[in-house]
């Protein structure tokens, strides 16, 4: 085993730890619910796919999130990010629902960018006031209630319905992924948001135009949590204050669990989807066991620094 | 006198992922002498340092100290033991204030606090020692100048009162009064029976400051000598190992070239005043003179890097300057820059040798917005046969190469994308002799292909044994232009120290 | 003449903070002129009590700052410790002092954690803190599932008022004596503000250790190359920041008399304490700036807030307008980015 592990690339090595976590929790649940209830729904397909189709939107939101990661950045603004998509999805309603909310995901990208690239403000910080700053507009906007607009027709079938017994919005997801692959291994842009998230100045010296670069990371963030938004609220027939508050976290630590290094350069999409998939269904485990909120954050929080433990990456401490 | 010496290395060896910094080194230096170390680039002097001052642990061999061996595995115990090195890389924390740094690992005490107004008085009393009175010891060090910050380096090593110091290139930064001082201040110490290790390119001052001399190879130690014993011309054999005019390959007969780069009155920042320079289509022009005269401000100024660059630059008739590298490297200027720094600048090290070669060039593997991976592939593989890179698979982290073939990734990654102004910032430093002659051979051969080539050294011979021409910079300006059989390390020397007006006429 | 100099040096040095002290005094002053009790005991006393959490977090959030590393743990350490605090602090006076050292014990030891984990693991601090944090929290949840707890009255009393309030409750002295006069006004939140932050943490930015934290910050290679006790006082930031995130939740349990365990307002906190850090001068980058500072821009923000109590402004502008306030303070500092002439300064 151990050498096994030690022959991997190091980027293939968080991907197989993690599936084969991904394998034990399946187990673990399945003893469980075998020994208690005397049935195993964690291999139903039913079950899975319903698990899934809520995992869809930490899956879309995940995988913006990792574009903006691997520039050695992070995008704190994607809960109202989200929230704002929603809303204004849901408050223009029609045909406009759907590009109004993707508008809101690319203007907020667009200050992200500017911010963190022009004004070369910490995009902890930057992004961190631009969410209080959106926050801000929604509940200006809503007058602190809940917004009363429905989702349109067109949201909750994608969020909602089955095409061949799968949802839609596993599709979605899936659309979102290919687009994400594409775009990091096929295209110049990709290329060069792991060429800036290594070395920005090597990147600069190359001709690449790294502001671009940055600008249009953030952009993808920000259209992501929007794609979320918006299926979020279709799924829930309504958007809702604070709707975008469960995913910020959850998205990092999928990123970082499917082994994309917090300090940018480094990290496979495949990575983050088996990342995803391993939140999904720890929480669908747990939630399975009737685990309380309070063992529920304490594992969350185990699991998250013993994967990276066992990863046992990264010899610097504080980036350089 | 004991019978055994001061510090004494007994067969040290230390390898880097592959390449030997060290093989086998004997040493030794005696208290109250300073003892010179010499050697090429690459030679090991940086790495036995290293090794003495408790930073780089060596693979095998022992060291003693006054007779007791001794064992450092970090900077601060070689400290107790009176080891302390004067780092070229600044160990100077920039936002603490100078006093902090002088006692940064030993301030004065009081109920376990810091003493300001003791540290302020030491820091004071080291400054008037070295004649740093203009230093504020309560300033921060990062509004200190260059050589400001090498003097208050110099300081803090005094603050842990050495018994071996250790200088590595310390008066490279500083200014000529200071260097008069840091002379004067070397003297002090020899008296006091302080032993001084000291690595230095320029032989002069070698010559005037040092009793003993040692000289480095390829990580092993040559000879060790007493002042006076050898010639310098002796000395430079021993470096280099060999004769020097073999390496170079044969410069093509004077002819003149059409100017394709012109730089006229180029100045910014007080960091360029006024340089003016010509390179011709299939020529390669030497930049020369010493450290830090605007060499590296012009490149990057050439390469659209720096703001506020006042003058004219004319890239094959009538293009200005431009104004980001990626407008630098596009047609219809096409220049590209072999940066300063290979690990920072040149290369992202943990990415695979493919990545950091197409970095520069990923449209010119694409269909469409895509890039197409058989296109990847085989420019790829071109890259690296034309310049021999020695690789497993082009898929490895390019950080796993040596020094000159990671070097190579950098020049190919920019041939790539068939450049027709080559900008090259020290293309040699730390690298393998076998991989300076490919690189050499690699330069004349593009200048054949009609590319025009502006090459800085801080090496004399590359600039007399590669080049058509070699422009002296000096103080933000181009001091000289020689041509030809001008070309000569006196012309070189003399032009760097601004002192040869007489030897210009002679040339023009 | 030296002093004067001295001062204009600190001042050159130190103008982030120095903005912020006077951005405090201005929005302070303003405040109490359209109260209408301003410039009065009680609104101090009031303001006081509702800025001490935000401060200790601030204070927190500041040292590994300073590392060039971000605590995104300490809301959930000061959720832990209140919801301990809220179990423990009652009873008799003996038991009442052993469940505050305990209460800040377990926030110091959370911390030492913090720091092990970062240094021995060699985690990233932001990933390793996420995590950390949802420990934290589900060990809050754990203690105390529904807000609530039990919490000395006396103690609440004579912590959360004047100190003429401390000094009667506990029957110390005659509160009206002449001499006290002079103090009896002064708010006890302030004195513990002063004592456990300022007191804990000037001394201990004298210390090597606090000095090499900001030499880590500021030049890890340098530090090291210098002999500085790198690991352990990337230990000790994390570690004083669990203290200090301790202190901001036991008084927090103290002046609500509960404990309650919420996510979002721990994450709120947490986010919050990073938005005062940089108010106050602290650059995220490491190295420069510092506690008092970050207590600066707590008391900034929250200043800001009373601001709409008073002033008929929306309640619902509020996110907005500390949203904007807080992008337009960031985005000063951006100008330096316009004077650096060469452009690979700007990737340093």
């Amino acid at each position: 085993m151990q050498i096994a592990l030690s022959r991997l690339r190091p980027e293939d090595k968080p991907v197989v730890i993690s599936a084969g976590f991904i394998v034990v929790i399946l187990i673990l649940g399945t003893v469980y619910t075998l020994a208690t209830q005397g049935t195993a729904p964690l291999f139903s397909p039913n079950y899975l796919l319903q698990q899934l189709q809520t995992g869809s939107f930490l899956g879309i939101v995940a995988a913006g999130m990792m574009m903006v990661i691997l520039l050695g950045h992070i995008d704190l603004s994607i809960p109202w990010t989200l929230a704002a998509a929603a809303m204004m999805a849901t408050a223009v309603g029609g045909d406009m629902a759907l590009p109004t909310g993707i508008a809101v995901g690319v203007a907020v990208g667009l200050v992200n960018g500017f911010g963190v690239a022009y004004l070369r403000i910490p995009s902890m910080i930057f992004t961190l006031g631009v969410d209080s700053v959106m926050r801000g507009l929604m509940v200006w906007h809503t007058g602190g209630f809940a917004p009363q607009d429905q989702a349109t027709p067109l949201m909750r079938t994608l969020a909602a319905d089955k095409f061949l017994g799968i949802p839609l919005a596993i599709f979605v997801w899936a659309a979102v992924s290919v687009v994400i692959v594409v775009l990091l291994s096929r295209t110049a842009f990709g290329r060069s948001i792991y060429a800036t998230g290594n070395r920005e100045a090597a990147a600069y010296l190359s001709g690449i135009r790294t502001p671009w670069i940055i600008v249009g990371a953030f952009v993808a963030s920000g259209v992501c949590a929007a794609i979320a938004g918006v299926l979020l609220a279709g799924y829930s027939t309504k958007a809702y204050q604070g709707m975008g508050n469960a995913y910020l976290l959850p998205a990092i630590a999928a990123v970082v669990i499917g082994g994309t290094r917090i300090l940018g350069g480094q990290g496979r999409y495949v990575g983050t989807l088996v990342g995803v998939t391993l939140i999904v269904l720890l929480n669908s485990v747990l939630s399975i066991m009737q685990m309380p909120e309070a063992g529920r954050q304490v594992i969350y929080g185990c699991v998250i620094v013993g994967m990276l433990l066992v990863y046992g990456r990264g010899s610097r401490n504080f980036g350089g | 006198m004991p019978d055994h010496p001061f510090l004494q290395l007994t067969g040290i060896s230390k390898h880097f992922s592959g390449t030997r910094a060290l093989e086998n080194v004997d040493f030794s230096c005696e208290r109250g002498t300073i003892h010179a170390v010499l050697g090429e680039n690459g030679a090991g002097k940086s790495t036995l340092i290293k090794t003495i001052a408790g930073v780089l642990k060596p693979d095998t061999g022992s060291m003693s100290i006054d007779g007791q061996a001794v064992e450092f595995s970090r900077p601060s115990e070689a400290n107790a033991a009176g080891v302390v090195c004067i780092f070229q890389e600044l160990s100077l924390v920039p936002d603490l204030t100078v006093a902090d740094n002088i006692c940064l690992a030993m301030p004065p005490r009081r109920f376990g606090m810091i003493d300001r107004r003791a540290q302020h008085n030491f820091a004071e009393a080291i400054l008037a020692r070295i004649k740093c009175e203009d230093v504020d010891p309560n300033g921060l060090v990062r509004d200190l100048s260059l050589s400001r910050r090498q003097m208050v380096e110099i300081a803090k090593a005094l603050g842990k009162s050495p018994r071996l110091l250790i200088l590595d290139e310390a008066t490279s930064a500083l200014t000529r009064k200071d260097v008069e001082t840091v002379y004067d201040l070397l003297a002090d110490l020899r008296q006091d029976n302080v032993a001084c290790l000291f690595i230095s390119h320029r032989m002069n001052e070698v010559e005037r400051l040092c009793d003993t001399l040692s000289v480095f190879r390829n990580g092993r130690h040559v000879e060790t000598f007493a002042k006076g014993t050898r010639t310098d011309r002796d000395i430079v054999r021993l470096m280099i190992g060999r004769e020097v005019d073999a390496q170079f390959p044969p410069r093509p007969a004077e002819r003149t070239r059409p100017p394709h780069l012109t730089i006229q009155n180029l100045s910014w920042q007080g960091r360029l005043k006024g340089a003016t320079l010509s390179v011709g289509k299939g020529e390669i022009v030497g930049l020369g003179g010493l450290d830090g005269q605007g060499q590296k401000e012009l490149m990057l100024a050439l390469f659209g890097v720096l703001r506020g660059v006042e003058g004219t630059v004319d890239v094959g008739g009538q293009i200005g300057a431009p104004r980001s590298p990626a407008a630098a490297k596009r047609a219809p200027r096409r220049i590209c820059l072999v940066p300063e720094d290979r690990k920072t600048e040149g290369l992202m090290l943990p990415m695979s040798i493919a990545d950091n070669l197409l970095a520069a060039s990923y449209s010119r593997v694409s269909v469409g917005p895509f890039i197409d991976p058989a296109q990847e592939r085989k420019a790829v593989d071109a890259a690296i046969a034309k310049l021999q890179i020695k690789i497993g698979s082009p898929q490895d982290a390019v950080a796993t190469l040596s020094g000159g073939n990671q070097q190579k990734v950098v020049i190919a990654k920019w041939l790539m994308t068939d450049p027709e102004v080559i900008l090259l910032n020290d293309p040699t430093r730390g690298i393998d002799v076998g991989t300076k002659q490919e690189i050499y051979r690699l330069m004349r051969q593009l200048a054949e292909e009609g590319r025009a080539i502006l090459f800085y050294s801080t090496d004399y011979a590359e600039l007399i044994g590669c080049c058509d021409r070699v422009a002296i910079m000096y103080d933000g300006a181009i001091v000289a232009d020689l041509a030809g059989s001008a070309i000569t390390e006196e012309a070189i020397v003399g032009a760097s120290l601004n002192i040869g007006a007489s030897l210009k006429e002679a040339v023009s | 003449m030296t002093v004067a100099r001295a001062f204009g040096t600190s001042l050159r040095q130190n103008r982030g903070f120095y903005g912020a002290v006077v951005l405090l005094c201005v929005l302070y002053l303003v405040y109490n002129l359209l109260h209408p009790r301003g410039f009065s005991s009680a609104v101090l006393i009031q303001n006081a009590n509702e800025s001490v959490a935000i401060v200790f977090l601030a204070m927190a959030q500041t040292i590994p700052v300073l590392l060039g590393g971000l605590d995104l743990s300490v809301g959930a350490v000061m959720t832990l410790a209140a919801c301990i605090a809220s179990v423990l602090v009652n009873g008799s006076p003996l038991q009442i002092i052993f469940g505050m050292v305990v209460t800040l014990a377990a926030g110091t030891a959370f911390g030492l954690c913090n720091g092990l984990i970062v240094v021995y693991g060699r985690l990233q601090p932001i990933i390793a803190t996420l995590a950390t944090g949802a420990i934290a929290m589900g060990l809050a949840l754990f203690i105390r599932p529904k807000p609530g707890g039990d919490i000395d009255g006396d103690l609440n009393w004579a912590l959360t008022n004047s100190l003429w309030d401390f000094v009667d409750t506990y029957a110390l002295f005659d509160p009206d004596a002449s001499w006290f006069a002079p103090f009896a006004w002064i708010p006890v939140p302030i004195l513990i503000m002063l004592v456990f932050g300022v007191g804990v943490w000037l001394p201990f930015r004298r210390t090597i250790i606090g000095r090499t934290i900001y030499a880590i910050g500021s030049a890890e290679g340098a530090a090291y190359m210098s002999g500085l006790p790198i690991n352990r006082a990337k230990i000790a930031a994390f570690t004083l920041a669990g203290f200090f995130a301790s202190c901001g939740g036991l008084y927090l349990a103290i002046q609500t008399a509960s404990g309650n365990a919420d996510i979002s307002q721990a994450g709120a906190y947490t986010l919050n304490s990073i938005a005062a850090v940089v108010l106050g001068g602290t650059s995220l980058l490491g190295g420069i700036g510092g506690a008092i500072g970050s207590m600066i821009g707590a008391l900034i923000l929250r200043v800001m807030s009373f601001y709409f109590r008073i002033l008929s402004i929306d309640p619902l502008l509020q996110p907005l307008v500390e949203g904007v306030v807080l992008l337009a303070a960031v985005s000063l500092g951006a100008f330096r980015v316009l004077r650096i002439k060469n452009r690979l300064e700007l990737f340093r």
